[in-house]
């Protein structure tokens, strides 16, 4: 049977992990559950931890672009909040539910992160609660610190596997007074490669590129943000630069979603943006020209989906193939979600460069194996 | 006096590594062996055992497989430029300088990435890619001398950190040499990440105590369109605070925003002849940089916020040589001060950005109180401080005094939830004052990352942490007991 238990505040959420100490359980974290169906198997749960009730903007101190969040709060109401005094958080998550600590743990981000990078680019200080129940933090409340570990980064897209984050402070940044984007359609991966390189160019300066693919063909938008006249000019600049029908427009409906609903294989690559025209290629000519594409073609990072009905066999030479395609261009790709009927029959993670050292790194913060066990890689 | 002493384990290393690695890779000879004594932190001082300078990341593996066989510790040396005495030698450990991996491995514009050995230093690495409109952008002022490997190390920063970033932001994968010799790779390289936790992120910053990073993996950025650098100049420094803040508060994000105070131009007037506008209480130094249609309607805006904030000159900068120009005073300003002051402690705090008027005047309170002087040069935009506090090493019971006006400047720091070093790092110099912000527990668990890197703690020990831990012990056990169904129902359990 499994237990959710849902604690209001860090030091509730400790007792919690005493409590599972002490008899001897195994505990789960989760937000909004919005990516419960992520990541490995976790053999045995006694206990989902909740942190829904962890919830609100605890701090913004909009002088100093600062705001401390509990961890169960949706990014959604962040940004309500934030929005107030035209701040934002450049973070997006891929879910409309989805939480802050859910975010982080699982390494989401959107189209901003061209700009912005991801959660750990913007997380300034955490606080957590370890597996065996100590209240920890590290960072603080100002956006440049050297003082100490940085254990934020280390949670983010950790998947749970090393403590519970309770509360994240961020750097925030102004909502730009304007933000558009230009689109084009793409007919080869080739042209579209030469196009992200073309598109992110001083002159545009864009603060995302994203593509959406079916097959070889599909959209190219590029987002840009600043001050109405300026981003009127580079609107104008990039859709000269882009050609073959580019338009300027409104937010293309596809932007920052996934393109695989939740009984479909889910794909996450991540590639160098120079041979990533070769890389969606591999993709294309193992996984079929039916496969979707999209995300973040300015950083490489992109998420695919495959039919849940895939066959196990089928997924795993898919991931062969796209896997050597990365490893000569020097990339990686994770399934993140599979069916359960074949997610256990596939190695989801790939080539993990330094598992050993995360192995140790498990070791010491949980070596009971408490939480989230064989979510992570190498079955942490 | 040191070699003489030096523990058998010393000698032994020595021959091992000049049969490995040649004679010329090691450095026995005490004059020799004293030229690495300190690093920019000179009032510590220790000459260490043995120097040894690999030429690439085999060579580091053995010089460290050699110790963790000896049991001798180590402490990674790159140009030796850091400011918390984190590279400072231990008697009876080896110091590995990177100086001789000075290669650029590799360089992908298509890509935007670059592959480096730590001991290249920082401002080659733009120089290598600026002709292709391309720059790498960490530039911490010393860019001119210090190394890659120790800009990994601190997390270093820059005056365009504000706007772009520290070094961790900009490293996209590592290769290190763990203590028992082993070379890994963490994190992406080529790609923008890689599955599995962050260990570069830990890394970065970790201070040499995680290893030694053999190869450094960088992201490198397009040349902005347009710069604009503009230097405006105030009556005082809380009016160039107010200007910054205005800045922000206008939804700016400058690429820098710097400020100098009446006594630290002076310093620099005096070394450099920057000719800053006479009568000057604070310079306010901004660039802004960007897409050309951008970057023109943001000096406007820049010029009319510190026009409102009581700027009685402002300057900008027509071409790249008047933007030098602009930069030459502020880039000096550290060595500058020793032209006013035959000695001087570099602080190096954080507060709050909007703190800045209040915490400078209780900065010169210290000082009026103390008879110390202290010159103010800090990077405005993110609320790094760098006080200089002045003193004459000549005069009996000085140095203490600034030592105490120094330690009291952290104080105000940590009292506006601020941080004890934005940049430089906590190395020997802050190992005692981390407990300052963080709790036991706290600090345990960054111990618990060293364990699993450095088992047996021979990655430059003694620094950073002001206890080490033993890493064989399991973390503090807890009492639970009848904790367990108690909490439960304070914490709202859900049956399922
Ligand atoms: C005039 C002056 C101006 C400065 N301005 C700035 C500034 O603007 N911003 C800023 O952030 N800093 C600044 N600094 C501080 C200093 O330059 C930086 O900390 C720099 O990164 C140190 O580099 P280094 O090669 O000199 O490292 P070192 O001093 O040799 O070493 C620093 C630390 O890094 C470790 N280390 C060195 N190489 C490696 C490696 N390969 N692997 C693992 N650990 C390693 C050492 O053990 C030590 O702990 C300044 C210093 C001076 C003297």
């Amino acid at each position: 049977m499994v237990t959710v238990v849902a604690p209001t505040s860090a030091t509730e959420a400790a007792e919690v992990m005493r409590a599972a100490v002490s008899d001897e359980l195994t505990v789960l974290p989760r937000g909004a559950g919005t990516k419960a169906h992520w990541g490995g198997t976790q053999s045995n749960v006694d206990i989902v931890l909740d942190t829904r009730r962890m919830h609100g903007v605890t701090a913004h101190e909009p002088g100093d672009l600062v705001a401390t969040v509990r961890a169960g709060t949706p990014l959604r109401d962040v940004q309500a909040v934030l929005g107030l005094a035209g701040q934002r958080l450049a973070l997006e998550a891929g879910f409309t539910e989805a939480t802050v600590g859910g975010v982080l743990a699982a390494g989401e981000a959107g189209p901003l992160r061209l700009r912005h990078g991801s959660g750990r680019d913007l997380l300034i200080g955490v606080e957590f609660v370890r597996a065996d129940g100590v209240v920890a933090r590290s960072g603080g409340r100002v956006v440049k610190n050297v003082a100490g570990y940085d254990m934020g980064r280390l949670l983010c897209g950790s998947y749970g596997t090393l403590a519970v984050i309770t509360s994240a402070t961020f750097r925030l940044h102004p909502l730009p007074p304007a933000r558009t984007w230009v689109s084009r359609p793409v007919g080869t991966l080739d042209e579209m490669a030469d196009l992200v390189g073309e598109v992110m160019s001083a002159r545009v300066s864009p603060s995302s590129v994203e593509i959406d693919l079916r097959g070889t063909s599909g959209t190219l938008a590029a987002l840009i943000e600043g001050s109405r006249a300026g981003v009127d000019a580079r609107a104008e600049t990039a859709t000269r630069q882009l050609g073959g029908g580019a338009v300027i427009g409104d937010e293309p409906a596809w932007w920052g979603r996934y393109p695989f609903a939740p009984d479909d294989v889910a794909v996450k690559l991540a590639a160098p943006v120079g041979p990533l025209g070769s890389v969606l290629g591999a993709l294309r000519a193992a996984a079929g020209p039916g496969v979707a594409v999209r995300g973040s073609a300015g950083t490489g990072v992109l998420y695919a989906a495959l039919p849940g009905s895939t066959s196990a066999e089928h997924l795993h030479s898919t991931l062969a193939a796209l896997r050597s395609a990365l490893a000569e261009a020097g990339g990686s790709c994770v399934v993140l979600a599979a069916p359960p009927s074949i997610r256990d029959e596939i190695d989801l993670w790939g080539p993990v460069p330094g598992l050993a050292l995360m192995r140790r790194i498990k070791d010491q913060f949980d070596p009971a194996r408490r939480l989230a066990s064989g979510r992570f890689v190498g079955g942490i | 006096m040191v070699a003489a002493s030096a523990p058998a384990a010393v000698d032994v290393l020595a021959a091992r590594l000049r049969a490995e690695l040649g004679d010329a890779a090691v450095v026995t000879e005490e004059a020799a062996r004293r030229t690495y004594e300190c690093d920019g932190l000179a009032h510590f001082r220790a000459v260490p055992a043995l120097v040894v300078l690999p030429e690439s990341a085999e060579q580091v593996q053995t010089v460290v497989r050699a110790c963790r066989d000896e049991g001798v510790a180590w402490v990674a040396r790159g140009s030796g430029t850091g400011l918390s005495g984190g590279a400072l030698p231990l008697v009876d450990g080896v110091l590995i300088v990177t100086s001789r991996m000075r290669r650029i491995v590799q360089i992908d514009l298509s890509n935007g990435r670059a592959i480096l050995e730590p001991g290249v230093v920082n401002l080659a690495v733009s120089r290598a890619v600026s002709d292709d409109g391309w720059f790498y952008a960490p530039d911490p002022s010393s860019q001119l001398v210090c190394s890659i490997g120790g800009n990994v190390a601190e997390n270093s920063g820059g005056a365009h950190c504000v706007k772009y970033g520290f070094t961790v932001h900009h490293v996209t994968g590592l290769e290190i040499c763990t203590s028992d010799g082993e070379l890994v790779w963490l994190g992406a390289g080529q790609a923008a990440e890689a599955p599995g936790f962050d260990l570069v992120g830990v890394f970065v910053g970790s201070e040499g105590t995680l290893g030694i990073a053999t190869k450094v993996a960088v992201r490198l950025l397009r040349q902005p369109e347009a710069v604009t650098t503009l230097l405006a100049a105030f009556g005082t420094v809380a009016d160039a605070g107010a200007a910054t803040s205005a800045v922000i508060a206008a939804g700016l994000t400058p690429a820098a925003a710097e400020i100098m105070d009446a006594l630290a131009i002076e310093a620099a007037e005096q070394a450099v002849a920057c000719s800053y506008p006479a009568g000057a209480g604070a310079v306010l130094i901004v660039e802004l940089d960007g897409p050309a249609v951008e970057v023109a309607a943001e000096e406007a805006t820049v010029r009319k916020l510190c026009d409102g904030a009581g700027a009685f000159e402002i300057r900008v900068a027509a071409d790249s040589a008047e933007r030098a120009e602009i930069w030459k005073g502020r880039k000096s300003a550290f060595a500058a001060v020793g032209r006013i002051s035959p000695n001087y402690i570099v602080q190096d705090g954080v507060i709050p950005r909007t703190a800045l008027a209040e915490v400078l005047a209780e900065i010169d309170a210290l000082a009026a109180a103390s008879g110390i002087r202290v010159a103010n040069v800090f990077h405005a935009g993110d609320g790094n401080l760098h006080p200089l506090v002045l003193y004459d090493a000549t005069v009996p019971g000085e140095y203490e005094t600034a030592q105490r006006v120094s330690g009291a400047i952290l104080d105000l720091c940590v009292a506006r939830g601020g941080s004890i070093t934005g940049e430089h790092g906590v190395g020997v110099d802050k190992a005692d004052k981390l407990p300052r912000m963080f709790s036991g527990d706290d600090l345990e668990t960054m111990q618990l990352v060293r364990c699993a890197f450095d088992p047996t703690g021979l990655a430059n020990p003694g620094k950073v942490f002001p206890t080490p831990r033993l890493c064989g012990e399991p973390p503090r056990p807890r009492a639970a007991g009848d904790l367990a169904s108690q909490s439960r129902q304070q914490a709202g359990v859900l049956a399922w």
